[in-house]
């Protein structure tokens, strides 16, 4: 996979959440995900097509997303509800939206659909396409989150 | 700004619906109503009279898009302001939606002071 793609989705992270949610993330290095088991408690993911196919999923610990959404509604949220998951559909959303302007100005030009969401405990992520799949870990002072894009050979 | 105007605030995220109600209240706007996709938008337009339009793009049964070509197409709503925020943010989206008939356009993420600056454009 190229590695320009990863680019826009590290930037668009940031940007997002630096933006809605007034943390600071601190991206790590990006790896090749061999198993479907998300790295966190819900999961936000959604299909891009274009240029190529594929989809884009992110994944939050409990304690992160809770501060995350607790921070973007001036508002303590004490338990992952439906509240969470609404949210974290809009954070993958965003931070879609955000990618593929950056990649847009790559001449890559993506759409995406609207995003699913799965919570629970060891909950897996498939995603249906047959590229690797690059996982991106993010620290907060909070606890963790990953982003993971998989695109089509 | 006259504040007092009443708003619809449409986006198929609950969260999104509470942030921007949430800016809008801290500028001092009280009369608010919400809709979760621009179908019921439309079912809201239709029975109220709706000052101002703050929608989203991608939505299921009808888009922002959509919703902002229909409410330029009708009477009642053709000159209605119309503010589009939505993750879309690539410049074919903003030509889209400019010659759809948008009043201005943001992109998420978005400050509080970014709303303020384009409400504050097209109320005046």
């Amino acid at each position: 996979m190229d590695v320009k793609l990863i680019n826009p989705f590290i930037n668009a992270t940031i940007n997002v959440l630096e933006t809605m949610a007034f943390i600071n993330v601190n991206a790590g290095t990006p790896y090749l995900k061999k198993e479907n088991v998300a790295v966190g408690d819900v999961t936000g993911v959604l299909g891009l097509t274009g240029v190529a196919n594929g989809t884009i999923s992110v994944t939050f610990e409990e304690k992160c997303i809770l501060t995350i959404v607790s921070n973007m509604l001036g508002e303590t949220v004490k338990e992952i509800n439906y509240e969470i998951a609404d949210a974290v559909g809009e954070l993958t959303n965003m931070i879609s939206g955000q990618a593929r302007r950056e990649l847009g100005e790559m001449g890559k030009v993506f759409k995406a659909a609207i995003p699913s969401v799965i919570a629970g405990k060891n909950h897996s992520i498939i995603h249906y396409t047959t590229g690797p799949k690059i996982a991106i870990p993010f620290g907060t002072e909070n606890g963790n989150f990953t982003i993971e894009v998989c695109f089509e050979r | 700004m006259d504040t007092s105007i009443r708003v619809l605030v449409v986006d198929d995220f609950a969260t999104m619906r509470r942030i921007l109600k949430n800016i809008l209240k801290q500028l001092d706007f009280k009369n608010l109503v919400e809709a979760d996709d621009g179908t019921t938008a439309w079912d809201v337009l239709e029975d109220q009279s709706i000052d101002l339009i703050i929608s989203d793009w991608n939505m299921p049964k009808m888009s922002g898009i959509d919703l902002l070509k229909k409410v330029r197409a009708s009477d009642k709503y053709k000159k209605t302001p119309f503010l589009m925020v939505t993750a879309e943010a690539q410049k074919q989206n903003v030509i889209e939606a400019v010659q759809a008939g948008v009043s201005n356009y943001v992109v998420k993420p978005f400050t509080a002071e970014a709303i303020f600056e384009k409400l504050d454009k097209i109320l005046k």
